[in-house]
């Protein structure tokens, strides 16, 4: 799967996580900010990058800001926000769910 | 070192402060000897003045212990106006014990040990930015957090010895009878100061409404004090009880209070005389509904209401479901008001309210008790005092003292957010598992394997599914995945005492 453009998924909602995606040249790049990052922040950054490899996607920039998101709140926005930013929301990724 | 409740405790910091490790909740039949204070005589003709400065500069010297009491909660101007007065004097070395801190005097507070102003503190508690600096070892001396039983106790006992005592009062007249009930900034009780009324060397009340001799009802009386200080407004009424009375609409919290509910009808106590306090969270608001409901669907009136009161509390009174209200604060102005007009609320200090060291206290008798938590563990320790990332962020407030009631129920969701409530260990152990009898959460209860009595009755409710608590544990875990431990430095900046006085758990600083 391939970045084309920047796409958002998520909202600042309490046990939500916004999730930015947009385009890198050169591996995966996590800017996070947690209120739980002392106990979960790795925890996190892992389960963004599992479902972005899985997609496929191995080059992104993403921003997120998590408010207490469960792990699979975090996956659901992460796989949003890549289809969206590579304009593949018409072909949902069945395998990665 | 460590005590009964397998905490590790700091062998120097433990001998330099000559404390003795916590082992258990029975407090036994000691004989104690209590303190009293130092008088100085006058007839009472001119203790009205209008200079702060000049009172400050008359009672207090470098290295004195001096109190406040926090009844106007976030609405308090006493404490900032005091303390504005304390540092530009340049005063040093002052040990800060009043009954709690609140949000509006931290930024003072911080000043004061930056200046070298305050280098102690005993407290019941502290919350935001004051927590963050103590957390990050910004006190030299460590905090010792006391319950509001306990810091009775340590008054009583010489451990706190108040030299000045700065204590705002909504009315005073010229002699200093006064009380919390009438004026601008009304509060109602005014238990907590009662002590440093009582023990302190120096009583300054600060008011400004001074009325017409003598005032009635004194709750502070004119033989315990030397001066009062008119002053232009000691509160901002609107702040005194923001936010306490909220009736839930949250379906998790209102699960939670019907399943409180259920365990109280349904235990030994609920009958004809029983008591109970409860807190001023939305779950426990919501409880009080309950409760009455049931109260009046069997027939029950109960015999007392005690600790911090609130409006749906005092409503009880009213409707005569409740005899009579033990009232060591107000939460809100309902339960202010009903106090100047119902003599059924009583006022009790805090010795009364809870001082373990005593002839038997209010909380002595007291049958049912709904508590909040931060987190409980596999032992049913509580932690009220260090959030999630281990920054103090609480207060004891009665929670040690109110949980040796007949049946300590603590209320709380299963999980916050991505925060497990019910842990392995807690971070902070506060109130030891011995006193804690049922957890009640969304999900079901666990009840103390020590009640087996309680298991009986509580174990085949409708409705009421019963947990141990070490799978209410796993439960928790395997929603929000298992945290990274916090991580801190050697330095303890925190002690938490029992209400005996010995140490069940200290705070160390955190590492970031």
């Amino acid at each position: 799967m391939e970045i084309k453009e920047t796409a958002v998924a998520g909202t600042l909602e309490s046990s939500d996580i916004q999730i930015m995606i947009s385009k890198a040249t050169d591996g995966i790049q996590i800017d996070l900010q947690s209120d739980v990052e002392k106990q979960f922040g790795d925890q996190i950054r892992q389960v963004i990058t599992k479902t972005l490899n899985d997609l496929d996607i191995t080059a992104a920039k993403v921003k997120a800001v998590d408010k207490g998101a469960l792990d699979c709140v975090i996956k659901a926005r992460t796989i949003a926000a890549a289809q969206r930013a590579s304009q593949t929301t018409d072909q949902p990724a069945w395998e990665v769910l | 070192m460590k005590n009964s409740v397998n905490r590790d405790l700091p062998e120097d910091v433990m001998k330099d402060l000559n404390y003795q490790p916590f082992e258990s909740t029975e407090i036994g039949h000691p004989e104690i000897q209590r303190v009293a204070p130092k008088v100085h005589v006058s007839t009472g003709d001119d203790k009205v003045v209008t200079s702060i400065k000049q009172v400050i500069k008359d009672t207090l010297k470098d290295g004195m212990t001096i109190s406040f009491h926090h009844h106007f909660r976030n609405g308090d101007f006493v404490f900032n106006m005091v303390m504005r007065e304390i540092i530009d004097a340049g005063y040093k070395d002052l040990t800060l014990a009043p009954s709690s801190l609140t949000g509006v005097m931290n930024d003072l507070v911080i000043e004061a040990i930056k200046a070298g102003t305050i280098t102690h503190i005993t407290s019941s508690g502290m919350r935001g930015s004051l927590g963050d600096f103590v957390s990050h070892g910004g006190l030299k001396s460590p905090v010792i957090f006391r319950s509001h039983g306990n810091r009775a106790r340590a008054i009583e006992h010489g451990d706190i010895k108040i030299d000045v005592a700065f204590l705002g009062v909504p009315n005073a007249d010229a002699l200093g009878n006064a009380n919390g009930m009438e004026g601008d900034a009304v509060f109602g009780s005014l238990g907590y100061a009662l002590m440093d009324a009582q023990y302190a060397d120096k009583v300054v009340l600060l008011t400004d409404n001074i009325v017409s001799y003598p005032n009635t009802p004194a709750s502070i009386k004119q033989t315990q004090v030397d001066y009062v200080v008119k002053v232009d407004k000691v509160g901002d009424p609107d702040k005194i009880g923001s936010g306490a009375t909220r009736f839930t609409k949250d379906p998790k919290e209102l699960k939670i209070a019907s399943t409180v509910n259920d365990v109280i009808v349904n235990s030994p106590y609920f009958k004809d005389g029983f008591s109970f306090q409860t807190g001023s969270g939305g779950a426990a608001l919501a409880v009080t509904r309950y409760l009455r409901q049931a109260m009046i669907d069997n027939k029950i009136k109960a015999s007392f209401a005690l600790g911090g009161i609130t409006k749906p509390t005092t409503d009880l009174l009213k409707e005569g479901l409740v005899d009579k209200v033990m009232d060591v604060q107000d939460f809100d102005k309902g339960a202010a008001e009903s106090m100047h007009t119902s003599a059924n609320q009583q006022e009790i200090d805090a010795s009364w309210y809870a001082d373990p060291d005593n002839k038997g206290a209010m909380v002595d008798q007291l049958d049912v008790v709904i508590l909040s938590a931060l987190e409980i563990d596999t032992k049913f320790n509580v932690n009220v005092m260090s959030g999630s990332d281990g920054v103090i962020r609480g207060a004891i407030g009665g929670h040690q003292d109110a949980a040796t009631a007949k049946l300590t129920i603590i209320s709380a969701p299963l999980v916050r957010g991505r925060i497990a409530t019910v842990v392995p260990d807690v971070t902070t152990v506060v109130t030891p598992g011995d006193s804690v009898d049922v957890l009640v959460t969304e999900y079901g209860i666990a009840i103390n394997p020590k009640r087996k009595d309680l298991q009986e009755a509580l174990g085949n409710l409708p409705g009421v599914p019963v947990y141990k608590i070490e799978d209410l544990q796993k439960l928790a875990e395997q929603k929000v995945g298992k945290p990274k431990p916090l991580e801190f430095t050697d330095r303890t900046v925190a002690m938490i005492e029992y209400r005996d006085g010995s140490i069940i758990d200290t705070i160390k600083e955190v590492k970031d």
